[in-house]
């Protein structure tokens, strides 16, 4: 269910500065990959670029080859606002929309793609916040309570159960937990041990042992560059370059 | 090195202390001075404006000079036309062009917006009369309502611009990057998303351009210009309820004095009240924990 | 890179498996699954048309505003031009306004402009500066919310509504009690000569000055709390009093936007038509007295607009708009440099 990603060539830059570096890198369907790296060497970056995200920011711009599954996200006809419509992305910090109820967020994305059935978004909903493991706690309160009164962890289960409800075909998550409490934080690594059965996750972490819990591979990234990129278990017990090993035991980053 | 000596600390000097209360008492006396003209208005439009209350002010049209009786129904419903074609010009463009400096006007152009959003703030409301005569009247060769609300309206667009602006800057960018994600256009996103999180202060916004311009009288003196009978024709002269205070304030004729007063306490009623309805209406459409 | 075969599965510090999804494909009742295909292969229509012209219906708008304040200027200028040829320069202080000959002067409502406005200022400014220190630096907290709520509340109430009261209240008031009052002990100084029929420039400056009070206090009070808190413990641990305090600390950082502030309140106050149109006088006469009527520059084209007969009386009265209107821009302009500079932002507040 879900799809490969394969990346070549990738460049980014903000302005003037090149902050990506001809990335190649091939992503498994339906597994969990992790993108490992110090402050500011280009994870969140080529993570962005993945869904066209990283071209919103002004002067930014992004050239290369991406394709997901079948789509060519940046040939010549392909429309960034489609590629991000197939593409689920949850950021670091949870950003519920504040004035929407809690069934509301999560229907945002069916609603704004031309959804009207609404025994079918009903059903969609439940499914989506079941799959983000929130059903229970909020099924009592989906049209009465705002999706901003949740308390952290609940608001990025929300979040990720809305960009599910739209069905990408690849979930990127950047930095899902760094804003929560440790228990949230166990709570989504099992969500997204979970979720990987349907959908192909790319998970951008600055925490070694999340990505040695969750990812089946990492890629290392350093000043814009990928050095290595392999199993999770090579990457932390035996890393072929040395910049990798100085980062995993902690000799910088 | 010899130790220096700590200096003699003298107690606080009579003459500091004295101005140091003064300076307080002269304080406390002009907040007392400015809440009394406050006091005072609103104590006199409501014992003279009580009195000259009654059913017929509400409903009748003004009678001739002499007649006791008598109202002014004309201008209070006058008035609402001419402020709701003021709305309808003022709240689109104002809504329009504070979107276009929150969203898309990071820029020079937004800057010369900007500018001149702030200089036509700034315009005496009676020089906007004359160009709204000037623009409208004069080639429309009569008096409307028409023209009367393209002036107001006018005055409406610097104050609605300025809320939406702020109001949208106020919405955080992740609440925006959050619609992108989801694949959501930006013309979408702009108008579903981030102006609804905004929706409350930009009503509110709009709501205080409504409150003042709803008691503007200067720019109507020639361009809706007042009208003594009932007249529903947003192209004719239209009676507006400041105009009417006016007209009646100036009078030698005492029973329109009275009349004045009952059309000032009917303004402020209606001002005030559209104000807090509005303020009402948009703290019930709020969720739990919104 | 191509990575490795990828491997079964990992051993895994997570014990507990969440009790969702369990079989999932089995439970799926159909609804769902249709649902879920439609969402699949949904594919969203182009947003590339709808985005650019609603980019094009902003900037219009915006575009608007701009062209509005061209127009209003254009016009100004255009209709203002038969009298500026017949008169030049000298408009402008020409004291004769006489409509039934043809002549038209303006010093008349340029000198009553001037001195209702700068009278307001003189009795606005310590008011509203004292009001606004003791809101902000004096005022118990409970208070302070509602003290400002009501001074803001002046602000709300509407040009004529002012008038009207002045009218009935504040010039009887003067007529009977204040100028007799200051007829007898300040005649000497020449301002307070004359019969005492309370309308007159007394009247319209003190009903300006309550106008504009709240414009002032508000934009002092905004500068006045953006005053830093370090500035004001760092004269207080030197010993200073409270006043002290206020006046070393705070005051002196706010000054210039105070100024601002004062500035905004005079341009207000030049372009206020109605309370002032109200109990002026409405008589184009320059006298010294206080007592004696005037007329302001506002108040004549809100008087004569509507009745002038013949075009050049019409040119003439736009003519006194346009002045006007560049006045009130330079004021204005001058006013928000110096407010910005102090806040260092857009306030809202500066529009009340």
């Amino acid at each position: 269910m879900g799809v490969a990603i394969e990346v070549r060539e990738l460049n980014a830059w903000y302005g003037k500065n090149l902050a990506l570096k001809s990335i190649d890198m091939k992503v498994p369907a339906n597994h969990v990959t992790a993108v490992i790296g110090p402050s500011g060497c280009g994870k969140s970056t080529f993570v962005r670029c993945l869904n066209r995200m990283h071209e919103t920011i002004p002067e930014a711009r992004a050239e290369g080859d991406v394709k997901v599954g079948e789509m060519d996200v940046y040939g010549g006809g392909s429309d960034p606002v489609e590629v991000r419509r197939r593409i689920g992305m949850v950021f670091q910090k949870p950003n519920p929309f504040p004035t929407m109820s809690i069934y509301g967020n999560v229907a945002a994305g069916l609603k704004l793609n031309g959804f009207r059935n609404r025994k079918q978004m009903d059903e969609l909903v439940e499914r989506s916040l079941r799959l983000a493991a929130l059903w229970d706690e909020v099924k009592d309160n989906l049209h009465k309570k705002s999706g901003a009164s949740l308390s952290g962890g609940q608001q990025q289960r929300l979040c990720i159960a809305r960009a599910l409800a739209v069905e990408p075909e690849v979930l990127l998550m950047d930095e899902p937990a760094s804003a929560l409490d440790p228990i949230s934080t166990s709570k989504i690594e099992e969500l997204i041990f979970q979720l990987k059965q349907h959908y192909t996750v790319v998970i951008v972490t600055h925490n070694m042992q999340q990505a040695a819990r969750v990812a089946e591979l990492t890629g290392f990234f350093l000043m814009g560059s990928l050095i290595e990129y392999d199993k999770t278990e090579k990457i932390f017990t035996n890393p072929a370059d040395k910049r990798t090993e100085d980062y995993v035991t902690g000799r910088f980053g | 090195m010899h130790s220096i000596a700590a200096p003699a600390t003298k107690p606080l000097s009579l003459g500091r202390k004295l101005v140091n209360h003064g300076a307080t008492a002269f304080a406390i006396l002009t907040a007392m001075l400015v809440l009394v003209p406050l006091m005072a208005i609103f104590v006199y439009l409501l014992i003279k404006g009580v009195g000259a209350l009654n059913w017929a002010f509400l409903t009748q049209t003004p009678k001739p000079v002499g007649e006791a009786g008598g109202g002014m129904a004309n201008a209070i419903v006058g008035s609402g036309v001419i402020l709701a074609i003021a709305s309808l010009i003022g709240i689109p463009l104002g809504i329009g062009s504070g979107i276009y400096l929150a969203e898309y006007g990071r820029n020079r152009f937004g800057d010369i917006v900007r500018f001149t959003a702030d200089v036509l703030n700034g315009v005496p409301s009676i020089v906007i009369g004359i160009a709204a005569y000037s623009l409208v009247v004069v080639p429309q060769k009569h008096f409307s309502a028409f023209s009367g609300g393209v002036a107001l309206g006018i005055m409406m667009i610097p104050t609605v611009a300025r809320a939406t602006e702020e109001m949208l800057l106020m919405v955080p960018n992740a609440v925006r990057e959050a619609a992108f994600g989801l694949g959501i256009p930006k013309w979408r996103t702009t108008l579903s998303i981030t102006l609804r999180t905004a929706s409350a202060g930009v009503i509110t916004g709009c709501m205080l351009a409504f409150a003042r311009v709803a008691g503007e009288t200067a720019p109507l003196l020639f361009t809706a210009f007042g009208n003594q009978f009932w007249n529903l024709n947003p192209n004719q002269p239209t009676a507006a309820l400041p105009l009417q205070i006016f007209v009646y304030a100036i009078s030698p004729f005492d029973e329109w004095h009275k009349q004045a007063w009952a059309g000032a306490l009917i303004l402020i009623i209606l001002i005030v009240g559209a104000v807090a309805a509005v303020r009402v209406t948009v703290s019930r459409g709020r969720l739990k924990g919104a | 890179m191509n990575p490795p075969q990828p491997l079964g599965e990992l051993p895994k510090r997570v014990t507990s498996i969440p009790t969702l999804a369990k079989g999932e494909h089995q439970r799926q009742p159909r609804g769902v699954i249709a649902a879920l295909e439609k969402i699949r292969h949904s594919r969203p229509r182009s947003s590339r048309t709808p985005d650019a012209l609603f980019r094009f219906i902003i900037l219009l708008s915006a575009a608007s505003v701009f062209g509005i304040v061209v127009l209003v200027v254009w016009e100004l200028i255009a209709k203002s031009q038969l009298s500026l040829h017949q008169f030049g320069i000298k408009f402008f202080w020409g004291q004769d306004w006489d409509p039934v000959n043809g002549s038209f002067g303006a010093l008349p409502f340029i000198y009553g402009t001037l001195v209702s406005s700068f009278l307001a200022l003189l009795l606005a400014v310590p008011l509203s500066v004292g009001v606004a220190v003791f809101i902000t630096e004096m005022c118990p907290q409970g208070l302070r919310a509602i003290i400002s709520f009501l001074v803001e509340l002046l602000a709300a109430v509407p040009s004529v509504i002012y008038g009207l009261w002045a009218i009935f209240v504040l010039a009887p008031l003067l007529r009977d009690y204040v100028e007799p009052f200051l007829s007898k002990t300040l005649s000497w100084t020449g301002l307070f000569t004359g019969p005492a029929y309370g309308l007159g420039m007394l009247a319209a400056g003190i009903i300006l000055a309550i106008m504009i009070v709240p414009i002032i206090a508000s934009i002092t009070r905004e500068v006045l709390v953006a005053v830093p808190q370090n500035q004001r413990e760092a004269v207080l641990a030197l010993g200073a009093t409270r006043w002290e305090m206020i006046r070393m600390g705070v005051l002196r950082n706010a000054r210039i936007g105070i100024v601002g502030g004062i500035i905004l309140g005079l341009g207000r106050a030049l372009g206020e038509t109605m309370a002032v149109t109200m109990v002026i006088g409405n008589r184009p006469d320059i006298a010294k007295s206080l007592f004696a009527p005037g007329y302001t520059m506002a108040s004549v084209i809100a008087n004569e607009f509507s009745e002038a007969t013949g075009d050049l009386y019409l040119s003439a009265l736009i003519e006194i708009g346009l002045a006007l209107f560049i006045v009130t821009l330079i004021v204005n302009a001058l006013a928000r440099l110096l407010v910005w500079s102090i806040t260092g932002g857009q306030s809202a507040r500066a529009n009340a």
